[in-house]
């Protein structure tokens, strides 16, 4: 079932790569962006696809604003990956995974939380959050 | 002697290098507006839920446990210093039948287009509205004119006109609902959503 979920995603992304999700709004420090086999470094305008990966170094953070108004940051020495981003701005439905791997990450959930209380969901490697309308952080310490 | 202090050397060395499971930490911040929203940790069987300021679940902890809000700002300080700033919008609003602003949201105008210039690299979205007097399309061509008209000001203070969207939705989108060929002034208005 899992795997089945997981191929229909898989394609899903494949389908949808071209389309930015959001906006890299603060980039300091060493940080880049891991898309495919590129490696971006992050600039303040640059766009965000799905699955792609923001990596920040010792003194690196980044803020991103996604096309929902869901605003994500990370902290020094974070990975983070954009697992999964739907949104559809006129009915406001959508689903937004993402994994912190390793670092802090800074969440205020958007637009398609507040149409749909299970639409947003932060992995870390021992946990899943379910977001319902609300701010936080989370820490995973390697 | 020195061979039995090599092996406990190395013996130590091992028990701290040992590899252990990440330690995470999931804490709920209190929103700008006051409001507490919940997050429910699911780890393996266990389900914990967050829903009061600077609650924390732990990864070796089975408690849900209270921090405080300095404990949360050293640990997560930058990190929530680099939060974009919040999407947020602005309305002005307009003389009848005109793109002209009236004196108060001529008035308020500057206050505006200070807070957009702070941005790096805002997004906005401009989005011109009529009341019902006159005709539909007429309304359609005002409104996006009105619209228009507020890019321009977006344009003059620098901000890229690339980055600003127009969209003029004539009188099909009243604030305030009214019968046709209504003077309407909360009507006769631009929303400027900016992120």
């Amino acid at each position: 079932m899992r795997w089945t979920l997981a191929a229909v995603l898989l394609a899903f992304s494949t389908l949808a790569a071209a389309n930015d999700v959001g906006e890299i709004k603060v980039a300091k420090g060493d940080a880049y962006l891991e898309r495919g086999k590129e490696r971006l470094a992050v600039k303040v305008g640059m766009p965000v696809q799905q699955s792609d990966k923001v990596v920040t170094g010792a003194d690196g953070t980044v803020g991103i604003t996604f096309s929902d108004n869901s605003l994500l940051s990370i902290g020094p020495g974070s990975t983070l990956a954009i697992d999964r981003y739907v949104f559809d701005s006129t009915t406001h439905a959508g689903q937004f995974d993402s994994t912190l791997s390793k670092g802090t990450l800074a969440v205020i959930s958007g637009k398609m939380v507040k149409q749909s209380p299970d639409a947003m969901r932060v992995h870390t490697p021992s946990a899943i959050m379910g977001v319902r309308g609300t701010e936080f952080i989370v820490k995973v310490d390697r | 002697m020195g061979a039995v202090a090599v092996i406990a050397a190395i013996g130590l060395a091992v028990f701290l290098l040992r590899p252990s499971a990440p330690k995470e930490t999931v804490v709920v911040l209190p929103s700008a507006d006051g409001h507490i929203g919940t997050v429910v940790v699911q780890r393996g069987d266990t389900k914990q839920v967050l829903d009061k300021p600077y609650a924390a679940s732990r990864s070796d902890e089975d408690k849900v446990e209270q921090l405080s809000a300095a404990e949360v700002a050293e640990t997560f300080g930058s990190t929530l210093q680099a939060l974009p700033a919040r999407p947020t919008n602005f309305t002005v609003y307009f003389i009848t039948g005109t793109d002209e602003l009236t004196p108060e949201s001529k008035a308020e105008l500057q206050d505006i287009l200070a807070a957009l210039k702070e941005r790096p690299l805002p997004d906005v979205q401009v989005i011109g509205h009529t009341d019902t007097v006159g005709e539909l399309l007429g309304n359609d061509r005002l409104s996006a004119q009105r619209a228009e008209t507020v890019k321009g000001f977006l344009v003059e203070i620098g901000i890229p006109a690339g980055r600003i969207t127009t969209a003029g939705r004539g009188e099909r989108e009243p604030l305030i609902r009214t019968p046709d060929e209504t003077d309407e002034p909360r009507n006769r208005r631009v929303e400027i959503n900016v992120r």
